[in-house]
């Protein structure tokens, strides 16, 4: 579904990716894991276009989407959940679900997907006319996530989904994001807890300083003796 | 007490005008962080061609009040794309100076064009003339004119920033723009309407001040402007209710000051309310204090 071949990315004068592929297969949850600034987020922003590449190719479904607008990439299916969440914190939680699916047009579908958003986040119903700014970090992160399923995205993507948030609501974001999977999303997951990813992940890059060092299986790199020295503690 | 009646009567109508200034100003602060010193100039231009309308082509008040906005709508859309877009990831204090540029700009070209002479807005005729009095008050029609304008525009203004499409788009880059472009948004269209908006207001302003105090020169939009600008801050800028309550204010002070104690202190008093609001409550009456992220 997605393809990223031989990205490099600069800052100024940094060359932060270096020449990375990554492949994630339609139905997949990939999840790209890694120490601080090795560059996960950066070629997170890529993929949805908030970041220009200095070189490489990205295709979604087989089209080239190396140089289209954020917005055209939205429209395309591409549907990213932001690092600290980013909703629109004065702005109500039914505003930001609606915001989600801006590029819509078709408001009986768009309805349909606001009650299988509510479904899913009930707390987001129970609260639908209160400022998002006022929900609590597991309530924004869902808030967050459902913003992004209201564009009815083809691919997901996450950025530590489970930054700052308790053990228990951790456990119960993964299994939200297994379940979204389960009913037909790609999952691209960008994460720091690599144990939590690598459980429900069907493969895995390791990123090191803007290079991928190490893929595999999830199950695969749980083994893998590096990986657990590095990133599982032990 | 008539007396002072009659001055918060006088307040009002000139509260009007600039809270319809202050608006633009603080919705294009809202959404690009610019303090868009060329907003006052807008309005210039908005009462010059209110003005050509009324007395070059004998346009009725309505006709000429809709061309003007109109016209302020491309200026002020053109503005942006020649003068900030390029600049989008420029400093702010290099947007600030462009803007400072674009001011000094139409005003001196205005002036080419239309002579530095004050000019004279046609004599109103018919149900403009007329005026009501309450006791010892009176009320003239351009002054119900003027207060009725400015709020069916702040209606429709308000209506269109909570209700629809567009609004919400405007309040989501104003809040945080990548956010926005995640959703689909066209960052760029998006700022561009928030000119449509605030020029349109601007032009409105200018065709009414124009009726109101008649005589209109090439610059004519910059003590207007700065006190607009004084409003927007007063009420927090970039927050739109404050612009309203913010011009109110500056217009009501202003008139206040004229009327109970020396007029030639009336500007002073405005900008000492700027330095006061800045040392005691710098975000603004509605604003919330937010600390700059690093």
């Amino acid at each position: 579904m997605l393809e990223i071949t031989d990205l490099n990315v600069h800052f100024g004068v940094i060359h932060a990716i270096k020449g990375i592929s990554i492949k994630v297969n339609e139905g997949e949850i990939v999840t790209l894991i890694g120490a601080n600034g090795a560059g996960k987020t950066t070629t997170l922003r890529t993929v949805s276009g908030l970041k220009k590449l200095s070189s490489g190719t990205i295709t979604l479904n087989g089209m080239d989407i190396t140089h289209s607008s954020a917005q055209d990439r939205v429209k395309m299916g591409i549907s990213h959940v932001p690092e600290g969440r980013r909703i629109f914190s004065t702005m109500t939680v039914l505003e930001n679900l609606e915001l989600g699916a801006y590029l819509r047009r078709d408001k009986s579908e768009i309805a349909k997907d606001l009650s299988m958003v509510y479904e899913r986040f009930p707390i987001l119903a129970d609260r639908k006319k209160q400022a998002a700014g006022t929900l609590s970090g597991g309530e924004q992160q869902m808030l967050a996530m459902g913003r992004a399923l209201m564009s009815r995205p083809k691919l997901l993507c996450l950025d530590e989904p489970s930054m700052g948030l308790a053990p228990l609501l951790v456990q119960e974001i993964f299994d939200i994001i297994r379940d979204i999977n389960e009913k037909g999303t790609t999952i691209l997951l960008v994460e720091q807890n690599a144990s939590m990813a690598l459980q429900i992940a069907n493969r895995a890059y390791v990123m090191e300083t803007g290079s991928i060092t190490l893929t595999g299986t999830g199950a695969e790199l749980m083994q893998s003796d590096d990986i657990k020295k590095a990133y599982l503690g032990g | 007490m008539e007396q002072f009646f009659q001055q918060i009567i006088n307040g009002i109508s000139l509260g009007s005008i600039y809270a319809l200034i202050a608006l633009g100003y603080t919705m294009v602060y809202g959404i690009i962080k610019l303090i868009n010193f060329a907003h006052g100039d807008v309005y210039m231009v908005g009462a010059y061609i209110g003005y050509f309308c009324m007395t070059s082509f004998h346009m009725g008040f309505l006709p000429s009040l809709f061309i003007a906005m109109t016209f302020c709508v491309i200026l002020g859309v053109a503005i942006e794309k020649i003068a900030y877009k390029p600049l989008r990831n420029a400093t702010r204090i290099a947007v600030l100076i462009t803007a400072i540029g674009v001011s000094l700009f139409i005003e001196y070209g205005t002036m080419f064009f239309v002579k530095a002479d004050v000019r004279s807005y046609p004599p109103l005729t018919g149900l403009l003339v007329k005026s009501f009095k309450l006791g010892d008050i009176v009320i003239t029609m351009q002054q119900l004119l003027i207060v009725g304008i400015t709020v069916i525009l702040m209606v429709l203004l308000q209506f269109i920033v909570k209700r629809t499409r567009i609004g919400k788009a405007m309040r989501a880059v104003s809040l945080d723009k990548e956010a926005a472009e995640l959703m689909g948004i066209n960052v760029n269209t998006t700022i561009s309407f928030t000119f449509v908006l605030g020029s349109a207001l601007a032009g409105a302003a200018g065709v009414l001040v124009g009726i109101y105090y008649n005589s209109i020169n090439p610059l004519m939009g910059i003590m207007p402007g700065l006190k607009a600008f004084v409003a927007a801050v007063f009420g927090g800028i970039g927050i739109i209710p404050g612009a309203m309550i913010g011009g109110y204010f500056i217009g009501t002070l202003e008139v206040m000051v004229s009327g109970y104690g020396n007029s030639m202190f009336r500007d002073a008093v405005v900008f000492a309310v700027l330095i006061l609001i800045l040392i005691v409550k710098p975000s603004g009456l509605l604003g919330k204090e937010t600390r700059e992220k690093v």
